[in-house]
Formats: C-alpha cells, sequence, structure tokens
C-alpha cells in the first residue's frame, strides 16, 4: 500500500521543475558537510588511535636518547637501575619496569624476518609491561616468570599470509639469532604495526641472546595513578633524571613520552571540528528543510486541482496526506544521496590531496555504510518532517472548491 | 427492485459564503435517481446543476436537508467513510477531463483502484481493459497533454469505471468537445448504460443528447423546476 505512495510520489517528483530542487541545496550541503568531515576525522582518528590507541590513559614511556621515538637506536646512554628505582618512588606512579629492544633475526618455515624483541622483567614489574602494552593471549597463555627459550609474538606473526608464509601458532618453534625458541602464545591484535609484529621474552633469554648487560635499559615503562596529574608526575621525572643523569635542562639524553595524552589532545581537536561541523550542518539543514516546507507549500497550490480529483475518485484525507508527506521526504533523501556522494568525493579527494602534499599515508577517508544510510535515512526524516504543515493543508482542502479551481 | 432509490435529494440546501454575501447554489431541493436510471439534468448557468452533482456524488454535504445513498443518511458519516463510498460506488466524469497531468493514461485509469487499495497487478490488467473498452488500447502510455479532448474525455471514462461503480456522475461531459467528440463520448455512455446497466446522470446543454436519457430534469435558480 505504502509503496503505491512512494512510487506515485516518485512519479510526481520526475515531474518537478528545477526551481523546487534548487530548494534542497541545504539538505545537500548539510549531509555533504557531514559526511565528508565525520569520514575525514574518522579516518584520522582511527589511524591516530591505531598509532597509539593500544596504550592506556594510565601510562607514559621514558626513553633513553633524544626520544626520536625509535627506542635502541644509537642509544648513547642507556637508563639504569638508578632511574628505575627513582621513578618508582614519585608520588602518583604505581609502578615502573624496564625493558631493553633489540632487533633480531627471525627464522621459521625456512624464511627469515627482522622484528623487535622486547624484553618483559620477572615479578611485580611484569604486571607493569603487560598493562603498558595492555597484552591479552588471543591463542596459548602469556609469558610467566621462570619461562625460559619461549617466545610471545605479536598477531602478525599468527596471520596467514605473513613475512614466513605460514602462520606461527603456540608450540611452534621459531630460531631467533640463531637460537631456538617455543611459541607460547599470540597476543591481541593492537592495530599498530610496531606492536603487532614484536616479539616478547623473559628478560634473562634476551639479554643472553643480544649480549646486553643487566641493570640497563632502553625504557622504562611507567603506571600512574589515573587519578594523578600527568603532567606534574612528568616534571618529577625529568627532575630526578636529570640529577641523576647530571644533565641541563633542554639539553636532555632522555626523554618523557605521555602519547595516550597526545592521543586525547588530537581526539579532543578532532571532537571539536566535528561539533563545529554538526552546528554548520544542522543550520544548513534547517533552511534546507525550510526550504522543503516552502516549496512543498508551493506544490500543494499548484496542485490543488489534482488533490481535488483524487478526492473526487475515492483519496481520503489521510491518503492525500501521505503522498505529499511521502514526496517531501523523497525531496528530502535525494537531497541526503546527492550530498553523501558529493561528500564522499570531497573526502576521498580531500584525502588523497593530503596524502601527496604531506606525504603521510595517515589520512584517509573512514567511510561507513552505517554513515551513509544513516544520513539518507535522517534526509528523509528532515524532509517528511518539514512536510508536514504541507501535506496537513493539502488533505484538508474542501475537494469541490480544489476541484473549481482553474489552473 | 429495479427502480430502488439509489440516491435522493430531501429539501436540499447549499448556501455558499462570499465574503459577506450568502449565496444559495441549491434552494430546497427534491430529486432522487432510481437504479438503473439514465437521467439528464438540464438548466442555465449558474442554476446550481454542479453543486447538485456534488452532493449526488458524496463530494460535498448539504448545508441543511437530507442526502440518502442507497437509503442512508450522508451526512453523518465520517470524511474518510464518505471517500471510501465515493471511490467505490460513484465515478464521476468532468467537463475538463480533469486527469492528472503527470500520469499516463494507464496510471491515470489505475489511480482510483489504488485509494481502495487494490495490488498493482491486477490495477494495470483492469486500466488496460478499461482503456480498450473505451477504445483507446494503443494509447495506454501516452500522456493528457498528448491526447486530443475527445481521447483525454474517454480515458475519463474509462477512469470513472475503475472500481466498478454503481452510479457515473457526468457534468457537461461534451461541453468542451466538437460536436463529433461530443457523440462519441455520449454513445459510450448510453452503452454503459444498456450493456452494464449503469445509473447514469447526465448534465447537459445539448438537447440532442438529452434525448438519449430516460427523463430530463430541469433546474432553475437552485430547484427542480420540471422532471422531479
Ligand atoms: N465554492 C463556491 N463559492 C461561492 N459560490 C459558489 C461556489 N460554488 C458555486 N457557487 C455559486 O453557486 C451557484 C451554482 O453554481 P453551479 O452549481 O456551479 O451552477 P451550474 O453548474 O448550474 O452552472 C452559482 O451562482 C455559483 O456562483
Ligand atoms: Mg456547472
Amino acid at each position: 500500500m505504502i509503496k503505491d505512495y512512494f512510487k506515485l510520489s516518485l512519479k510526481t517528483l520526475a515531474h518537478r521543475k528545477l526551481r523546487s530542487w534548487l530548494t534542497m541545496i541545504g539538505i545537500f550541503i548539510g549531509i555533504a558537510a557531514v559526511v565528508a568531515l565525520v569520514s575525514l576525522g574518522e579516518g584520522l582518528r582511527s589511524a591516530i588511535n591505531a598509532q597509539f590507541g593500544f596504550l592506556g590513559t594510565d601510562v607514559l614511556a621514558v626513553m633513553a636518547s633524544g626520544g626520536l621515538g625509535i627506542p635502541g637506536i644509537g642509544t648513547v646512554n642507556p637508563l639504569t637501575d638508578n632511574e628505575l628505582d627513582a621513578i618508582k618512588e614519585i608520588p602518583g606512579v604505581k609502578g615502573a619496569a624496564g625493558r631493553i629492544q633489540e632487533s633480531v633475526k627471525l627464522v621459521f618455515n625456512k624464511k627469515a624476518t627482522f622484528s623487535y624483541a622486547i624484553s618483559i622483567p620477572d615479578g611485580d614489574d611484569r604486571k607493569v609491561i603487560e598493562h603498558v602494552f595492555n597484552m591479552n593471549a588471543q591463542k596459548g597463555r602469556l609469558l610467566k616468570d621462570g619461562d625460559k627459550k619461549v617466545v610471545f609474538l605479536g598477531s602478525m606473526f599468527f596471520e596467514e599470509g605473513n613475512a614466513f608464509g605460514k602462520a606461527v601458532v603456540p608450540g611452534s618453534k621459531v630460531e631467533i639469532q640463531g637460537r631456538e625458541f617455543k611459541v607460547i602464545g599470540i597476543m591481541e591484535k593492537k592495530g599498530n604495526a610496531r606492536i603487532d609484529s614484536a616479539v616478547f621474552m623473559n628478560e634473562d633469554d634476551l639479554r643472553n641472546l643480544v649480549d646486553r648487560p643487566k641493570g640497563e635499559y632502553d625504557v622504562i615503562g611507567v603506571r600512574f595513578d589515573e587519578n594523578a596529574d600527568v603532567n606534574k608526575i612528568k616534571e618529577d621525572i625529568e627532575k630526578n633524571l636529570r640529577k641523576i643523569r647530571d644533565v641541563k635542562e633542554g639539553e636532555e639524553d632522555f626523554s618523557v613520552q605521555t602519547p595516550a595524552q597526545i592521543l586525547a589532545r588530537v581526539n579532543d581537536v578532532l571532537r571539536g571540528v566535528q561539533i563545529f561541523v554538526y552546528i554548520i550542518a544542522a543550520i544548513s539543514i534547517l533552511v534546507g528543510g525550510i526550504g522543503i516546507m516552502n516549496t512543498m507549500y508551493t506544490a500543494v497550490v499548484e496542485r490543488t486541482k489534482d488533490v481535488g480529483i483524487m478526492k473526487a475518485i475515492g483519496a481520503k484525507n489521510s491518503s492525500i496526506f501521505l503522498l505529499f508527506f511521502v514526496e517531501s521526504g523523497l525531496l528530502g533523501s535525494a537531497g541526503g544521496i546527492m550530498g553523501s556522494i558529493f561528500g564522499f568525493l570531497t573526502a576521498t579527494g580531500l584525502a588523497f590531496v593530503g596524502r601527496l602534499a604531506l606525504g603521510t599515508s595517515m589520512i584517509s577517508a573512514h567511510i561507513t555504510f552505517q554513515l551513509i544510510i544513516g544520513s539518507i535515512l535522517f534526509a528523509f526524516i528532515v524532509g517528511s518532517f518539514f512536510g508536514t504543515l504541507p501535506a496537513v493543508r493539502a488533505s484538508k482542502l474542501n475537494p469541490v472548491d480544489a476541484i473549481r479551481k482553474i489552473k | 427492485m429495479k427502480f430502488k432509490k439509489i440516491i435522493e435529494l430531501v429539501n436540499v440546501w447549499k448556501t455558499y459564503q462570499v465574503g459577506a454575501v450568502e449565496v444559495n447554489a441549491l434552494r430546497g431541493i427534491n430529486f432522487s435517481v432510481k437504479k438503473g436510471e439514465f437521467v439528464a439534468i438540464q438548466g442555465p448557468s449558474g442554476s446550481g446543476k454542479s453543486t447538485a452533482m456534488h452532493l449526488i456524488g458524496c463530494l460535498d454535504l448539504p448545508t441543511k436537508g437530507k442526502v440518502y445513498l442507497e437509503g442512508k443518511d450522508i451526512s453523518c458519516m465520517s470524511e474518510s467513510l464518505l471517500a471510501q463510498i465515493r471511490g467505490k460506488k460513484v465515478g464521476f466524469v468532468f467537463q475538463q477531463f480533469n486527469l492528472i497531468q503527470n500520469l499516463t493514461a494507464l496510471e491515470n485509469v489505475a489511480l482510483p483502484m489504488i485509494f481502495q487499495g487494490v495490488n498493482e497487478k491486477e490495477r494495470i490488467k483492469k486500466a488496460r481493459n478499461l482503456l480498450e473498452l473505451v477504445e483507446l488500447g494503443d494509447r495506454v502510455n501516452h500522456y493528457p497533454n498528448q491526447l486530443s479532448g475527445g481521447e483525454q474525455q474517454r480515458v475519463a471514462i474509462a477512469r470513472a469505471l475503475a472500481n466498478d461503480p454503481d452510479i457515473i456522475l457526468a457534468d457537461e461531459p461534451t461541453g468542451n468537445l466538437d460536436s463529433k467528440a461530443g457523440k462519441e463520448i455520449i454513445d459510450i455512455l448510453f452503452t454503459l448504460h444498456k450493456k452494464e446497466k449503469k445509473t447514469i446522470v447526465m448534465v447537459t446543454h445539448d438537447n440532442r443528447l438529452a434525448k438519449y436519457a430516460h427523463r430530463i430534469v430541469h433546474i432553475k435558480d437552485g430547484k427542480v423546476i420540471r422532471g422531479e
């Protein structure tokens, strides 16, 4: 039944003058803006989240060297137990754990690849590292104290089509730096390439393997009280370490990084931009809705005679209402569909230009089916909402007067 | 049974308010049509013929007096019930054809069936048959502006027949047509009356057409003056 009304409205729309199509430009712009900016924002957000998002908001990292973000490389002056103990004493710090990170060669299925090995300490410090990486096993189990010659691998090794051409599973034997290790577990996927391709092993194993002395670290992971002031903790750590390492402010050979906070700030900015866009979009959709209302009122006047005729041949008030209501909704969704397409093209285009200009693969448009369907549905609702009053007016027309109208 | 009253107007008044002035389009008209009759209504312009037709077709309600459709008072019926009755029992044919310009001949004929909830397949089949009946089987996909006046009026008749109404109301159906096209329309209506036993009420100025009818009712100043 309602299907017939949609068809009838579509026929009427097909015969509409260009003028009436122009009135939905507001809906068009609103939906295009929403689709373009939401998808770009989401693309950026998910790219950033993949980089840092696996980290909790209550952790930070202290790195030896100038903090180029590549720990372990070019480490001149590694961190030591002195720094580690000092950090543990800082108020607000719940725990700290040192680790070394080394590039290692892995062989499996007669194929070799290079990857990062990350050490995990024994005892309470193990908990800290597990928390920092938010470590969970999707297969097998986590490492534990006393494990020897075993490794816990990032999720990439578990995937078919990895560098070995064969999935590594718990129980597999992998050769690392010429020595054999047994795989004990596979970590959940984090979406961060470095972590997903990391090799975790107990500290003693890794020190033996790469010949690093006890008591020196590349990175110290810190877990702090969620309610603590991060900046204060960061300052305290910096102050302490400057003293221990005897460096002046501004000449530090270490860095304190709080990626989760950077992420939070980026997210805040993105959210701000998105709210701004939503407001602009809401205004233009409102204008568009009023445009639709206007053209529907015009349509009611123009088609008064048609309404009279339809009533004469048996249309109820409710049928007439439905006809105009649906037509107005379709007008809105036409704006929504075109807006979505335009928004889609704009987002993909901007992302492409952005990638070229900034030379980063981080910028991409993240367009979801839900976003598109939601936008079109919303445009339909806006259209029919603003068409309600005109449709009521049409339905209340007196048939005799309507028919008498000379067109 | 054959001459049962299908429609009856009893002392009906219709008053229009035009600004401060009241216009009495009908002044206590008494008039009835029996099932299977072919009635012609004649009268000068402005005498209230169209107004009477609208009341007969349940398109409007009287200001005073009663209108009975098959013995039932229509004035206390709801808007949606009236629309339903109108769609099912009455078929209107107007002087200006009154087709929907955006719809093809076929869609125009099928339209009344949409309002009765007939499914699409059945609608199209029926509409085609009706267009063939009025000899427009080769014009189904034409839009009204691609049809001559006579053809448009034939489409309108096909549309009036869509829901198998008991009664067909034709208000000056030949008024906008030349005499040849007008004759064709009358022939169709007469055939419908003869073969399909439709009740037909037709307003016409043309005395040659009026003589097809069983009965001619003359209206003047909103009252029946002859032929009641
Ligand atoms: N909607 C209306 N408002 C005001 N006056 C009307 C209206 N409809 C009809 N009339 C008046 O009622 C009278 C009868 O009109 P009508 O029934 O159309 O006459 P006819 O069809 O016999 O020419 C005329 O005087 C006309 O001006
Ligand atoms: Mg008239």
